[in-house]
């Protein structure tokens, strides 16, 4: 049975259609990711499966209910982790996961729980003297304090430095032997990368892409980016082609960089060069690279990425 | 909720009882307001009418008509506006969009909230009147111990619905403070919670103090207190008074409480959207 399945889901703001009929599945423990920019419809969708936010149309199962009319006994079997949710900081670390834990009819203990989450130590200590990292750490282990059988991580990692995000990953992928299907939404490509089994890449409301991170790179791993700052600026980018001749790949022009994603960089480079000679202009900032997971992210997305 | 007992949800109840007493118990702050400040209208009332002979002829203090009315105050400090500001600024911090989010009944919740302001309440008016028998020579008869329970009862419950509205209107935990005083304070002195206007007050002060629950409170409460009482202690028509308040709160509450922080109206979601598109 899949823990997920959603079917042609929507759900519209006044005319605003924030989730614009969306389809997926999410096998039982499987780590699904829904990644798309800011304002893509992310946080819209996971609410939804959370049973807080009414949908406008389409079908939505989780864990065999609908979370629209499952009430409390569906929250007793999921975990969920959000942005801005806050935490008394009246409590200590470990009154805090006895406390929600009570709510729960299952629960694990509250050692395990702290050590799953690397917070071993800091049992006793008051919530409001732990840093920003720390707290998260608290989300995530009250997520998991009711031994969920779904868990739903809303941007587990947005606001965090590089090393507490590698931390946030190890944590999180520690969770697979645990078993729990996991739901994340992202607009890291590398988070989830390393985090997913499957995702989902959803734009404006709708899923443009939608596969293993292996399969998303896939097309890219034929590719070869060549990029250079252009002379013409901007304005000649209605005339590339034509200025620059009939190059193989596909060629963009964005805040002055020409780039140039083909599947022939060899000849492509040539023609980009002799164009170049011919006409005594230097190419500054002249490159060949193989592009990256955020490129590919990028292109699907139709560069709206802000995050 | 089909799969959960009464028993269990009951003791869930008295956990969340505990848990919001605790919390009250670890913000001084409120702590101080609640059970202190009362404490020290008490001392100063009683250095101001030090030796005021109050009725002629009878052996009775000023304090058996002030500190009555200040454990009113307490009792309503303790459930009004604590519950007023601590709730909305919980909601502000993103607590309550967590508990919402556990299988922790939402009545049980609000009942966690309203039983814990109840208890500190009794808190407040056991000391308030402790400190009054103790120090000042307060009087009461044995016989009007109940009907002054029945109304601290009425009273507090009704006074802690009120505070959920309080909360449910509060635009932000910000603004909830200010909110609760300017509510509760100039009523408080139309009400005989500070000062008695019970003898021939202008007509529009005691009219004013009539549409509000609070002076139904105090003049309920203080009759079981009043040596000139010769009728029963119980006030069925003020207490009736005070309960509909609590059930206008009620309604207040069911409709308007919301459980996300103000800051977003519509999650992270919209408000991104707004951000991104910007």
């Amino acid at each position: 049975m899949s823990a997920v399945v959603v079917t042609d889901l929507a759900r519209f703001y006044g005319d605003v259609r924030a989730v614009d009929g969306i389809s997926f599945t999410v096998e039982e423990g499987e780590v699904f990711a829904l990644l798309g920019p800011n304002g893509a419809g992310k946080s819209t969708v996971v609410e939804i499966l959370e049973g807080h936010r009414t949908r406008d149309a389409g079908q939505v199962t989780v864990l065999g209910r609908d979370p629209g009319t499952a009430g409390q006994a569906y929250r007793d079997r999921i975990g969920i982790v959000l942005q801005e949710t806050g935490i008394e900081r009246e409590l200590t670390v470990r009154e805090a996961l006895v406390h929600y834990g009570a709510c729960y009819t299952r629960r694990r203990p509250v050692d395990e729980v702290l050590d799953l989450v690397g917070l071993g130590g800091l049992g006793d200590r008051r919530t409001h003297r732990l840093s920003g990292g720390q707290r998260r750490r608290v989300d995530l282990a009250l997520g998991l304090i009711g031994e969920p059988d779904m868990l739903f991580l809303d941007e587990p990692t947005t606001g965090f430095d590089p090393s507490a995000r590698r931390n946030a990953w190890e944590m999180i992928d520690g969770l697979r032997s645990l078993g729990t299907t996991v739901l994340l939404t992202s607009h890291y490509m590398d988070e989830v990368q390393v985090l997913a089994d499957r995702v989902a890449v959803l734009v404006d409301g709708r899923i443009v892409a939608e596969g293993t991170p292996d399969e998303l790179r896939g097309r890219a791993d034929r590719e070869t980016s060549i990029r250079c700052r252009f002379p013409g600026g901007d304005a000649a980018s209605g005339r590339l082609t034509d200025l620059l001749g009939g190059l193989a790949g596909r060629v963009s022009l964005r805040d002055g960089v020409l780039e140039v994603r083909t599947e022939d960089p060899t000849a492509d480079l040539h023609r980009l060069t002799t164009w170049a000679v011919d006409r005594g202009v230097g190419l500054d900032g002249l490159e060949v690279s193989r592009p990256t997971l955020e490129d590919v992210y990028l292109d699907l997305i139709g560069g709206q990425a802000d995050g | 909720m089909a799969d959960r007992s009464v028993l269990s949800s009951l003791l869930l109840l008295r956990r969340q009882i505990g848990y919001q007493n605790r919390l009250f118990r670890r913000t001084p702050i409120a702590a101080f307001f609640t059970l202190v400040f009362p404490l020290i209208f008490l001392v100063l009332f009683g250095a101001l009418f030090d030796g005021i002979d109050v009725a002629p002829g009878l052996e009775v203090d000023a304090a058996q008509f002030y500190a009555p009315g200040l454990a009113v105050f307490a009792a309503v400090s303790a459930t009004y506006t604590n519950i007023g500001i601590g709730v909305a600024i919980y909601r502000d911090e993103g607590v309550l969009k967590r508990i919402r989010g556990t299988p922790l009944p939402r009545w049980v919740y609000m009942g966690g909230v309203v039983g814990s302001g109840v208890s500190i309440a009794a808190a407040g008016v056991l000391i308030m009147l402790g400190v009054g028998f103790l120090l000042y020579g307060i009087e009461m008869d044995l016989g009007n111990v109940l009907p002054a329970a029945v109304t601290f009862v009425v009273g507090v419950a009704s006074f802690a619905l009120l505070g959920l509205a309080l909360a449910a209107v509060a635009p932000s935990g910000q603004s909830a403070p200010a909110l609760a005083n300017a509510t509760l304070l100039p009523v408080a002195f139309v009400s005989n919670v500070f000062i008695s206007v019970r003898n021939d007050p202008p007509v529009w002060l005691d009219l004013l103090g009539d549409i509000f629950p609070l002076k139904a409170f105090a003049d309920s409460f203080f009759a079981a207190f009043d040596p000139f009482e010769e009728g029963s202690a119980y006030k069925p028509w003020l207490l009736l008074r005070i309960g509909l308040w609590g059930l206008a709160g009620a309604l207040v509450a069911a409709g308007k409480f919301r459980w996300e922080p103000s800051t977003g109206t519509g999650g992270g979601s919209q408000r991104s959207r707004r951000r991104g598109r910007r």
